[in-house]
């Protein structure tokens, strides 16, 4: 059996590598890829930890993984205005390297 | 879940992270971070979180890795150039996850509480049983039957947590999700009539 702090290590590597790319990367899209990464990462914690601390029956609490519902739902809607948002972006200054996007007013 | 299974699916989820960070093609990256969220799926299964499980799959693999993909052909992206980057953003960027990283081991390194998952077997679901039967009569309902059968009902029990405990947020996020679609549709409007 994998212990918490197997789940919670991994779950921070994934959040790291997320970090890294936000830092690294220069694509505006893979940015944004990687910050879905660290959201995913959060949900993995949450649904170990109400795995490992269960409710008072016996069975797995649900709040935690409710919370990972509400997450994965509020990250679909926001993948959606993002990408309108780099739609627009795109079609206004034909470039999604945030190395040229410098200035806020064009 | 055994062991063996949690490393293996704890790799191809880790590696497809990576795969993520490392392709130079847009493509690549969101098939990469495809199979980084089916592993993660399978992490999820293994934790005995079925529903989760399931939509992680269906939204992220699904819905939101079309929406990727879909826009990353609609801007028809191509490689990236190779910058030459300079080396101090580099640099800082890999100081600032090595030390986010040092911090989370520095801390996993002392013996945290509940290290050992509770058993999830049929004594414990028939043990459970008993409180979801309704009334004073204990009439069965769908979850105590299921649980008495030695099944796990975690999509009732979910679906029974966000209609009464959760039931306000889950209107909001009704709400949410209706201002965003017509914020996406407002922002496509507004840059066409700009052009």
């Amino acid at each position: 059996m994998a212990t918490l702090n197997d789940y919670l290590l991994i779950s921070g590597l994934l959040f790291s590598i997320g970090l890294a790319g936000v830092v690294l990367r220069r694509n505006i899209i893979i940015v944004f890829m990687c910050l879905e990464l660290m959201l995913s990462a959060a949900n993995l914690t949450l649904v170990a930890f109400s795995r490992f601390n269960v409710a008072d029956n016996g069975l797995p609490d649900p709040s935690g993984q409710m919370l990972v519902f509400f997450v994965i739902t509020v990250a679909a809607a926001e993948v959606a205005v993002g990408l309108a948002i780099i739609v627009a972006l795109y079609r206004a200054r034909q470039t999604i390297h945030t190395d040229e996007l410098v200035s806020l007013k064009g | 879940m055994s062991l063996l299974l949690f490393w293996l699916f704890a790799t191809i989820m880790l590696i497809g992270a990576v795969a993520v960070i490392a392709f130079r093609n847009p493509v690549s990256s969101a098939l990469a971070m495809v199979t980084s969220f089916v592993g993660l799926a399978a992490l999820f299964i293994g934790l005995s979180a079925f529903f989760v499980g399931v939509i992680q799959i269906l939204v992220y693999s699904g819905a939101i890795m079309v929406l990727f993909l879909f826009i990353i052909m609609l801007l028809d992206l191509k490689d990236e150039k190779r910058r030459s980057d300079s080396l101090a953003p580099l640099a800082a960027g890999l100081v600032l996850v090595a030390v986010f990283f040092i911090q989370l081991v520095g801390v996993l390194s002392h013996k945290l509480p509940y290290q050992t998952a509770p058993p999830l077997d049929k004594a414990v679901f028939a043990a459970a049983a008993d409180g979801y039967k309704e009334g004073k009569d204990k009439v069965p309902t769908k979850i105590s039957k299921s649980l008495e059968s030695g099944q796990l009902p975690d999509i009732h029990l979910i679906g029974r947590t966000l209609f009464t405990e959760y039931n306000l947020p889950l209107q909001i996020l009704g709400v949410l999700l209706l201002v965003s679609t017509v914020g996406v549709v407002t922002l496509s409007r507004k840059s066409a009539a700009n052009d």
